[in-house]
């Protein structure tokens, strides 16, 4: 019987693999890291707990809609989303694999920003260009196409491109 | 108890809708595209940042009111939000100067809350802070850009100072709701926010070369409801048509 309901459960999250991220299609919310918990009560019914990127991420309520859809066409009871903010997400949360796909699709997966903190606002990390891979790169600026992007532009293929900032 | 845990709640939550919306107002007419991205950026995380706490004061209130019910369904005195958020968006300058201030009280205020004994506070105030981390920096590096930038850029920004400075008061002062969740462990000591937002506010000044104005008498009144004549402008465009068609789904 256990070894069967955590079947079941490990069965959920694979199917969550098929779940997008609606503005970065390549994504699935399992590589993303938005997906936080999978779990069931005696009657097999789902509570699936998930976390926004960032606050007002608009693709909170669409993921939604996508998980309750495949739960549904594969035969999953599904009782409830639980939205959570604590603990905050964070792009450490993305799995290996994710940044590798977010590379092939043409935005900079997030490298660790280590800043010299004493300055006021530190100059921020040479970001690796992910068309030709040069580090000679600038910053156009924090805010991109989405919350969770900024924008840079690589110097030497002179192609602008989106980069996962660290949350 | 659980009504002061619900007014304080919602002086935050309409501090950022209120905030975000004024920033909302430049989609489409930022300076530059950039620019643009980057506000809109900004303000889409303040909304969010809101909408948290209305749905956590539907929660306290427990009557299912539902996040949109306050944002769309109470009156001007029924807003709590710091008057600095509502003032008109002004020039360039002027919106960058009030987000300057806002977002450095707003860095310290989440970083104090973040030790609350409200779980749902400190959780969001750990989330919020990363995020307003960025607002943070945008203002401060543009305040720096523009004020130590050109004669024109100099000199409006100084007047934006001016005209935002006796604004900025009220987001430190501390009143009885705020010394009632102080002594309750949930709230924050304004007191030790104002230490760190000057200090942090003196450098980003220095280096643009600007100075706060002297001996400016500060306007208070939003966190009690009490509201410039800017506020009820905001709600009559952004209840409209959730008041109009109750029944309106997307």
């Amino acid at each position: 019987m256990k070894a069967e309901v955590s079947d079941d459960i490990k069965a959920v999250w694979r199917l969550l693999e098929q779940v997008p991220d609606p503005e970065v299609p390549v994504l699935s919310v399992i590589d993303l890291g938005v997906v936080r918990k999978v779990e069931f009560d005696e009657n097999k019914h789902f509570t699936i707990t998930i976390t926004p990127t960032y606050s007002g991420c608009p693709a909170m309520q669409v993921i939604e809609e996508d998980i309750k859809k495949i739960m549904a066409k594969n035969n999953f009871e599904l009782k409830e989303i639980v939205t959570t903010l604590s603990p905050p997400w964070t792009t450490d949360w993305l799995s290996e694999e994710g940044k590798k796909k977010l590379q092939a699709y043409g935005i900079a997966p997030p490298e660790d920003e280590t800043v010299d903190k004493s300055a006021l606002f530190p100059e921020p990390k040479k970001i690796t260009c992910p068309r030709c891979k040069s580090k000679n790169t600038e910053l156009v600026s924090q805010f991109g196409s989405t919350a969770c992007k900024a924008l840079h532009k690589c110097l030497d293929c002179l192609e602008p491109f989106d980069y996962f900032k660290c949350l | 108890m659980e009504n002061t845990l619900l007014n304080y709640v919602l002086r935050i939550a309409d501090t950022n809708l209120i905030m975000g919306h004024r920033l909302s107002e430049w989609c489409g007419h930022g300076p530059e595209l950039e620019e643009d991205i980057a506000l809109i950026n900004i303000a889409l995380d303040q909304v969010g940042q809101a909408r948290s706490l209305y749905q956590y004061a539907s929660d306290i209130d427990g009557k299912n009111k539902g996040e949109n019910w306050y944002a769309y369904h109470r009156n001007e005195r029924e807003f709590y939000n710091h008057l600095i958020c509502e003032l008109p968006n002004g020039d360039y300058a002027q919106t960058l100067v009030k987000t300057l201030y806002f977002d450095v009280y707003n860095y310290f205020f989440y970083k104090e809350l973040q030790n609350s004994k409200d779980e749902f506070l400190a959780g969001f105030a750990v989330k919020s802070l990363k995020e307003v981390s960025y607002h943070h920096r945008h203002s401060g590096e543009w305040t720096i850009r523009l004020g130590d930038g050109t004669e024109v850029s100099h000199s409006k920004m100084k007047e934006a100072l001016e005209y935002v400075y006796p604004y900025t008061g009220e987001l430190f002062e501390m009143d009885e709701l705020d010394h009632e969740m102080l002594n309750q462990g949930i709230g924050v000591d304004l007191t030790k926010v104002k230490a760190q937002a000057e200090e942090r506010l003196k450098s980003i000044l220095d280096e643009a070369t600007l100075s706060q104005p002297e001996g400016a008498w500060f306007q208070s009144g939003g966190k009690k409801g009490i509201h410039t004549e800017h506020l009820g402008y905001i709600l009559a465009e952004m209840q409209y048509l959730p008041r109009t068609y109750p029944e309106a789904v997307w």
